[in-house]
């Protein structure tokens, strides 16, 4: 078959997937402990990652802000420049990349080396269901944990480990005028519009990651490609969901 | 639904079955009567794990009908289908364990996902059934801890947890050593004997299966060639079975794998 078919067929087996997936998320809601386990592993073990880049995306930016609004004098409006810059793009966007790096890549291993090993087919044969033993509380974890890592990436970025410590520790801009500029300018749109990429990114993340490993070839270079594809093809329909996003919203 | 001793716990009927553009099963017809050990025989690559997939509703024929006491596996629907594996046990080649789950833990799955037992009734069930394979001192380590022979004890262990009627073993004794391979031998029996089960163990160790099987079937290219008592497979008068029990390395079964003169290959006409 050629690529596009390829591709189309591709898209359409993912979309069934999606489906089950989404019929089997019920059932998990009906045992909270082992969604309990996937936001630990998925959410609580990426936290690490995401307080040191968030403060060290908040510490180049204020660098980087400080310069230019310096030409224009407007250095006292640091904390808003980068506060919007990290609520509305930063903050949903690089923690999805770090997300689909860390976590999804994860997942998807995970998924494709229980595949490898007849795990999955076994829980098939005791008349249990992998879709939501194992697929459905990985991806609702993703979803539910991408917001939750979107906001503590934001708040690192902003606060005083990452922009603020730059601004005002290092570069003396005065504190009160750091946070009165974001209280100023920082609307709830923004807030909401910001809740809304990271769930949609949590969510392309999720599917994409639990999709590669669940159809991954059951052998070590079938786990490492879906690996591989989890990252790739979760960056970029990040990036480009964010376009389209931003366009809507902007 | 029958409950018939006399009858066939399985019954495979023109089973036609391709992977790709290979022809694995070609209109093969099988029984597997109840409380017998059934061993199902022949080459590697011959489909014999496909078979055991085919009958756990895994995996969809071709054509023809697998019925599993009396229902119809592949016109089941999926709740009816689990239904129908409630009541099968399946050891996969490598144990299939749940790596992040401890022995004890294993073996609880099944009575956990399907059982609304107490924790206190589900811990004696466990311990019962690994005391059964002699693995109740094991039962917290991981499966990551355990030898091949213990893993696939424990995966015994797990298959039986529920009580069901009909245990699938796929190459049970692969990469065994000689103790193991006996452990596993008497148990399969004495477990099959013991619960009243229904075994098929597809494997290609000759010797260790006919020595525990009530019948045998030979499969090879797509069909049965050879069925019976152990006593008659080991009489009978097709050359490949005799090649396979034997274990010659050419015959109607070739070395090769088809190939063109090798002459032709060697003196340089381009591939």
């Amino acid at each position: 078959m050629n690529p596009i078919g390829n591709f189309l067929q591709g898209l359409g087996r993912a979309q069934f997937f999606l489906f089950s997936l989404l019929l089997a998320i019920p059932g998990v809601l009906a045992r909270p402990r082992l969604l309990a386990q996937q936001l630990y592993s998925v959410g609580v073990l990426s936290l690490v990652i995401i307080v040191l880049s968030g403060s060290f995306v908040g510490m180049v930016l204020a660098l980087q802000f400080y310069r230019t609004l310096q030409i224009f004098g407007a250095s006292e409006s640091l904390g808003v420049a980068v506060a919007l810059a990290v609520v509305r793009e930063f903050g949903p966007v690089v923690t999805a990349l770090l997300f689909a790096g860390r976590a999804g890549s994860a997942l998807a291993a995970e998924i494709g080396l229980m595949k490898a090993t007849d795990q999955l087919s076994g829980m098939e044969m005791m008349a249990v269901d992998p879709m939501q033993r194992v697929v459905a509380p990985r991806f609702l974890a993703g979803l539910i944990s991408m917001p939750l890592l979107s906001f503590i990436f934001t708040m690192m970025a902003i606060g005083v480990a990452g922009g603020h410590a730059i601004g005002v520790s290092l570069l003396g801009v005065d504190a009160g005028s750091y946070w009165a500029g974001i209280r100023e300018v920082l609307h709830g749109d923004d807030i909401r519009d910001a809740l809304i990429k990271s769930l949609v990114f949590g969510a392309a993340c999720s599917w994409i990651a639990v999709y590669q490993g669940y159809h991954a070839a059951p052998t070590s270079a079938g786990v490492a490609r879906a690996t591989t594809n989890t990252v790739v093809i979760s960056s970029l329909a990040v990036l480009a969901l964010d376009f389209v996003l931003t366009a809507l919203m902007f | 639904m029958s409950n018939d001793a006399t009858t066939a716990l399985v019954r495979v009927r023109g089973l036609r079955f391709s992977h790709g553009p290979k022809l694995i099963y070609d209109g093969v017809d099988l029984d597997i009567p109840r409380g017998k050990v059934t061993a199902i025989m022949g080459p590697s690559g011959t489909g014999k794990t496909t078979l055991l997939r085919l009958i756990g509703g895994q995996w969809r024929p071709g054509a023809g009908r697998i019925e599993f006491d009396g229902n119809d596996v592949h016109a089941a629907s999926r709740k009816q289908l689990f239904e129908l594996r409630k009541r099968m046990g399946m050891l996969f080649q490598n144990g299939a364990l749940l790596t992040d789950l401890t022995v004890f833990d294993n073996v609880a799955f099944p009575l956990r996902e399907h059982s609304a037992l107490p924790e206190a009734l589900i811990r004696d069930l466990v311990l019962l059934k690994l005391n059964a394979v002699g693995l109740r001192g094991a039962r917290d380590l991981y499966p990551e801890q355990l030898s091949g022979g213990m893993a696939r004890r424990v995966a015994l262990a797990r298959a039986i947890s529920l009580d069901p009627q009909l245990v699938m073993y796929d190459e049970p004794f692969t990469g065994q050593d000689p103790i193991s391979m006996g452990v596993l031998m008497r148990l399969i029996r004495s477990l099959n004997d013991a619960l009243g089960l229904t075994s098929i163990v597809v494997s290609h160790d000759v010797q260790e299966v006919l020595s525990i099987a009530d019948q045998v079937y030979v499969i090879s290219g797509g069909k049965v060639l050879g069925a019976g008592c152990p006593d008659e497979v080991r009489q009978a008068e097709s050359p490949r079975v005799q090649q396979f029990l034997r274990g010659e390395p050419d015959g109607p079964v070739a070395f090769h794998y088809p190939a063109p003169p090798y002459a032709e290959d060697l003196l340089g006409v381009a591939a």
